[in-house]
């Protein structure tokens, strides 16, 4: 069986994003650039499968500029087999993204197909649901356990009220969750071990899919400031600015 | 103009999150539908009729929206969408579970989590943990939206008398199974709604710690949250992370115990009205956004909190 997982990268989740002065987006120049933590949780999954059997092959696919190669070989490190770079310059937005990721997937055939439950940098959480839409399979998101079946997953979501098991038929779309596995760390001999996996190069004109946005990004600014309070002394104090100042107790 | 919500509901009450998701549909404006797709549900339906500004509800019951499968729910909106400008839905786990998918079925680029209503065609929607907010405008036929539920307030539950319309089912689509689900059950207020809530982080401990949390809570009548560590570490239940990728909460008072305030954790309480932080390190970040500061150890603070509000 083969996996296939997309992997995005994103600026690092520990750094502060800062919105630029003219309003167009973020700043993105000389800021630390990472995969997205979801995706290294659907590499982990997808490696431990295949460290289990149950899996044959490990595909990381991104979409994106140049660097996108360096996400894919992160993957690759961590233990996946190959990577393919659908190469676009401008932004992308998640229904491009599964059109294009629909046209590899029809290509290569996976049972399987692993996302991240969210991009951390546009927090769309869209691109698995509409790729299993376009693709007319079900889609098991926000998964915290996968159980691998003969043609059909067991998979526990984590929902708003607790935690629910649906049974999906394969071949199948997976989003991760955070408690889904701990992700490892790409060891030295790994890192160049991956040098030397092929990565597939193309673009969505190859894949006959027009990534144009179909969303107008007006303006994007910072959001309004929070001011911090005043330290107290003691809890007598915090209940009493409580009940007398704020008034919400 | 003419809106379709999405219900979330358990076939006998209505979500409180779609309350909040109707607010957003009368502020886009023209006519307020909603769609509840459930079984055995005419409760459901019956208690959608009565939400203050709907006007129609339509009701689909059939076995296969007995657990809001995604894959069965999805084709059902599809089918409905032709007759409306916007289909929205709250943006709990249930909405961005069912949305994205009937968006890439209509060939529409959904916007998500919406923060508020410029127009009919623009929205303003929280990028990057919240740290910059997009107005983006969009010019498909049909806008498919989620919305943040705490930035837009509750439609009154009661006052609306809107006619219930049967809406026929689609089948089931064969691609999924309910198995079974684990609920946290709580008396407490539900996480989302409550007016106040008090979190607890990797400083708690442990699970057994929390106690000294419901206490306080169960004093103030607030829901208890937590951070992702407390969550990873075990000490509660996965539905009670508050952040970027958990909930999204507003109370009127968010208080948090043992957090440190990483961005992640902000993005899902910085705008709760008035923020208390109890936190035994002075230079945690949480203070730079904590209304009332309390530097303490904690073990110590909470108790004493506790038997304050006794007096
Ligand atoms: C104003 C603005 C400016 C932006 N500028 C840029 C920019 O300059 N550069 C930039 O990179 N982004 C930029 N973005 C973000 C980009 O538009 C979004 O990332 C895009 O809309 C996809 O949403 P998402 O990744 O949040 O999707 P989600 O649905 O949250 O993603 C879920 C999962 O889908 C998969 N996935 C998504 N995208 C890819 C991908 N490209 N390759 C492989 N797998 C993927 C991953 O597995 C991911 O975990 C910008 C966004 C805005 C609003
Ligand atoms: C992709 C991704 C998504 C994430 N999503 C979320 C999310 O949705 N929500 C979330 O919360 N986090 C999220 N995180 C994690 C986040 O980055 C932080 O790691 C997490 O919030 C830290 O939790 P904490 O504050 O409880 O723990 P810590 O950062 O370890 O802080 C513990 C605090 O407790 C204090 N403390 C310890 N003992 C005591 C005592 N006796 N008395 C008083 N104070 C004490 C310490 O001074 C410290 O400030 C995410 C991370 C990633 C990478």
């Amino acid at each position: 069986m083969k996996v296939l997982v997309p992997v995005k990268r994103v600026i690092d989740y520990n750094v502060k994003v800062r919105v630029k002065a003219d309003q167009t987006g973020v700043e993105l120049a000389n800021v630390k650039m990472s995969m997205n933590p979801f995706d290294e949780i659907s590499v982990e999954e997808a490696i431990r499968l295949k460290e289990a059997g149950t899996a044959t092959e490990v595909v990381a696919v991104s979409l994106g500029v140049q660097q996108c190669q360096e996400t894919i070989r992160t993957a690759l490190a961590m233990g996946a087999d190959r990577g393919i770079h659908v190469l676009h310059d401008g932004d992308l937005e998640p229904l491009a993204v599964a059109k294009m990721l629909k046209a590899v997937v029809e290509k290569e055939q996976p049972q399987l197909v692993i996302l991240g439950k969210q991009a951390i940098d546009d927090d769309a959480n869209q691109t698995g649901q509409m790729l299993a839409a376009l693709l007319g399979w079900g889609q098991a998101t926000f998964a915290s356990k996968i159980e691998m079946g003969s043609g059909e997953a067991k998979v526990t979501r984590e929902i708003d009220g607790g935690l629910e098991t649906i049974s999906v038929k394969l071949p199948a779309i997976v989003t991760t969750d955070l408690r889904l596995n701990e992700p490892r760390y790409a060891s030295l001999p790994n890192i160049m071990k991956a040098k030397k996996k092929p990565i597939d190069q193309m673009t969505p004109a190859d894949l006959g899919v027009d990534p144009a946005p179909r969303l107008q990004t007006l303006k994007v600014e910072e959001p309004a400031k929070r001011e911090a309070g005043v330290k107290v002394a003691d809890v007598a104090e915090l209940v009493s600015k409580l009940r007398n100042e704020a008034k919400v107790i | 103009m003419s809106v379709l919500v999405v219900a979330e509901h358990d076939n006998s009450e209505i979500a409180p999150a779609t309350l909040n998701a109707v607010t957003a549909a009368t502020q886009i404006g023209g006519d307020v539908a909603v769609l509840v797709a459930g079984s055995g549900s005419s409760a459901a339906a019956e208690a959608a009729a009565k939400i203050a500004g709907v006007s129609k509800v339509l009701h689909a019951d059939a076995a296969e929206y007995a657990n809001g499968l995604a894959e069965n729910v999805a084709p059902l909106v599809v089918a409905l969408a032709s007759g409306y400008s916007h289909v929205l839905a709250p943006a709990t786990s249930f909405g961005k579970n069912v949305m994205p998918r009937a968006a890439a079925m209509l060939d529409v680029q959904q916007i998500s989590e919406i923060s508020a209503v410029v127009d009919a065609d623009t929205f303003v929607r929280p990028i990057y943990a919240g740290n910059a907010m997009a107005t983006v405008k969009s010019s498909d036929s049909v806008k498919v939206i989620t919305v943040r539920t705490t930035a837009f307030d509750a439609a009154a539950a009661e006052g609306g008398s809107a006619a219930v319309e049967a809406a026929d089912a689609k089948g089931d689509a064969g691609l999924t199974s309910y198995v079974g689900a684990e609920l946290s059950s709580s008396e407490r207020p539900e996480l989302t709604s409550a007016k106040i809530v008090i979190s607890g982080g990797r400083g708690m401990q442990n699970g057994e710690n929390f106690k000294m949390l419901e206490e306080v809570a169960d004093k103030l009548g607030a829901a208890v949250g937590a951070s992702r560590a407390a969550v990873d570490a075990g000490f509660v239940p996965n539905d009670y992370q508050v952040g970027q990728t958990g909930k999204v909460v507003a109370p009127e008072l968010y208080v948090a115990v043992g957090i440190s305030g990483a961005i992640q954790h902000l993005a899902g309480m910085k705008d709760s009205k008035v923020i208390v932080a109890i936190n035994k390190d002075e230079e945690a970040p949480i203070f730079q956004v904590a209304d009332y500061g309390l530097v303490a150890d904690l073990f110590e603070a909470v108790p004493e909190l506790s038997k304050a509000l006794d007096g």
